[in-house]
């Protein structure tokens, strides 16, 4: 015969059990929706665009230097808003990334450890503005600057959301990149000053090379959002397809042109509003390009340290 | 062991005066009076948290890269008789003349060759005929050279551990400094890569001037010449390996030494 209380453990477990077996299901689906969502999306995006190479030769839409879908005698040459997004994300980083590193540097290098923790919540403000405050801040006050330099500048150009652009952008280069400047142990620090190295030499010549993979990431993380920015690019470049490498025209890029055709009222299936998932597949090519260079990165100087 | 430190020509190269040193309010040195002598291995003994890294730090200024740290008193270095924690010292004048080796390994994420060459970079040397010849001296002296001569730009991480201390000791040397600072430098070690380093410090004491702490008494007997056993941030006894070892003058000392505390 089984003594009571042995019955009676056994059933305790069996619930403990249980709840850990529904513990495990919850989080297994929350996981599964963020998953399950990216897969849609990309089956979506995949799906449409299959449509739209079905009418549109691959070859026109890498080669062809026009984008007119809209109009009766349509080009897709997606070069074209690449053009956009390339100079702009160019401009941007110009900013972002010699502005950013320095940031880091004399955060995590130099400054005294008051000036440090006031100064990040006020970096991480400024990328917690949104866009479109950013947007207009290049529309309705750099651009007017820059005119006073260059007055044949347009109203809408790619360096004024550009630059613009790569400001919004520092924090997020600035933030990643002291994170991984300050995670470089003490130890290697130490052994630079103690050769007789200044901070300066310290900074660039050891801890700068022992946190590559981390400042890697952080300029991986500038790109994709200089890429993905929308809303700047919406209000101050123009949204006229133009194919320039030239920041001081107005151009669309891939991001402006799937707002704006996005908000007009395309009739389904037609071949204007096919284009809007090419170009999401466009971009979302580029970002995951990028993350895999990213990861490359992070894997190749993991273990600089 | 030499017997005849005490008859011989001793030169001071380094002599702390009243040496206190402070972490913010903690007084972790306590008038500290000893003279390091020229091209001699001293070592500094005594249980842990006495303040041997301390005093050894003061050596090369390395406190000063902490805010709230404060030193009293002064440490003289010859033939400058100079006091070398004067604020009108500058402390990378005084870190290009006095090396340090750590505990732990820490060389650079950089290459064998780019580790030793570094001290020279820093100082402007840029010269590769130059820098070829001083890393392979360096690398020589520190007994490392034919383990790493086919393998000058591989990451210095892929070393052993024994080795990457050696790297260490080649990029402290590779400058000719006046003095090496040594903290527990084997401490991390494996015992034949210890018998290494300690054979190799007993050579470089032919050309510089040596200060090194350990936590093993073995060690401190096997390598130096002068001993100076710390306790509690103060200097309890001073003098040569040998005398402190056998007739040690303070009970402390001798407690310590044959292991009754500790
Ligand atoms: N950065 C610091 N801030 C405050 N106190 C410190 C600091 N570093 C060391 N101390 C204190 O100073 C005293 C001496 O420390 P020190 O590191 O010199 O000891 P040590 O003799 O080298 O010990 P060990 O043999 O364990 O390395 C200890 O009481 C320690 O707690
Ligand atoms: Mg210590």
């Amino acid at each position: 015969m089984i003594p009571a209380t042995t019955s009676a453990r056994l059933k305790k477990r069996r619930t403990r059990h249980l709840r850990e077996r529904v513990i495990e299901g919850v989080l297994f689906l929350a996981a599964s929706i963020s998953v399950f969502t990216t897969v849609a999306i990309v089956y979506i995006l995949v799906k449409e665009s299959v449509v739209f190479f079905q009418q549109v030769p691959l070859k026109d839409f890498l080669f062809d230097t026009q984008w007119t879908p809209l109009f009766d005698d349509a080009h897709f040459g997606i070069v074209v808003l690449l053009s956009g997004t390339v100079v702009s994300s160019v401009v941007a980083l110009c900013v972002a990334i010699p502005l950013g590193t320095i940031i880091a540097i004399y955060l995590s290098e130099f400054a005294p450890f008051a000036l440090r923790e006031l100064a990040k919540p006020f970096l991480e403000l400024l990328g917690g503005v949104p866009t479109i405050i950013y947007g207009y801040f290049a529309l309705i006050f750099v651009t007017p600057l820059l005119q006073k330099i260059y007055p044949d500048l347009p109203g809408f150009n790619l360096l004024s959301a550009g630059l613009v652009m790569g400001i919004m952008i520092i924090p997020y280069v600035s933030s990643l990149s002291e994170d991984a400047m300050r995670a470089v142990p003490m130890s290697l620090r130490e052994g630079s000053y103690a050769m007789g190295a200044t901070r300066l030499q310290t900074a660039l010549k050891v801890v700068m090379p022992a946190a590559t993979s981390g400042i890697a990431s952080a300029y991986i993380l500038g790109i994709s959002r200089a890429v993905g920015e929308t809303m700047i690019l919406a209000v101050a470049a123009g949204m006229q397809p133009n194919l320039t490498w030239n920041p001081l025209e107005p151009a669309a890029t891939v991001t402006t042109y799937i707002v704006q055709v996005a908000l007009g009222d395309l009739p389904h299936g037609s071949i204007g509003y096919q284009t809007i998932f090419v170009a999401g597949l466009s971009l979302m090519l580029m970002t995951l390009m990028l993350n895999i260079v990213g990861h490359i990165l992070r894997k190749k100087y993991r273990e600089a340290y | 062991m030499e017997t005849t430190a005490n008859a011989e020509q001793l030169v001071a190269k380094a002599q702390a005066q009243n040496l206190s040193f402070y972490y913010s309010d903690y007084q972790a040195l306590k008038s500290i009076n000893m003279t390091v002598h020229e091209k001699k291995v001293t070592a500094l003994i005594g249980p842990s948290g006495c303040g041997k890294s301390t005093l050894l730090r003061c050596f090369n200024r390395m406190h000063d890269l902490y805010p709230g740290n404060r030193y009293e008193g002064g440490i003289r270095l010859h033939p400058d008789n100079t006091d070398l924690l004067s604020p009108d010292v500058d402390p990378i004048e005084v870190r290009m003349r006095i090396s340090m080796v750590f505990q732990k390994p820490n060389p650079f994420p950089k290459s064998i060759y780019e580790n030793v060459a570094y001290g020279l970079r820093v100082r402007g040397v840029n010269k590769r005929v130059i820098l070829d010849e001083k890393v392979e001296e360096a690398l020589r002296d520190a007994a490392l050279w034919d383990e790493v001569k086919e393998r000058l730009d591989d990451l210095a991480s892929n070393l052993s551990g024994g080795q990457q201390q050696r790297l260490c000791i080649a990029r402290a040397l590779a400058t000719e400094p006046e003095m090496i600072l040594f903290d527990e430098p084997t401490s991390a070690l494996d015992p034949i890569a210890t018998a290494n380093i300690e054979e190799l410090i007993s050579e470089l004491k032919e050309k510089v001037t040596i200060l090194i702490v350990t936590h093993n008494m073995q060690q401190a007997a096997r390598v130096s010449d002068f001993t100076a056993y710390m306790y509690l941030g103060e200097l309890v006894e001073f003098g040569a390996t040998d005398q402190i070892f056998i007739k040690p003058q303070k009970k402390e000392t001798e407690d310590y030494i044959t292991g009754r505390f500790g």
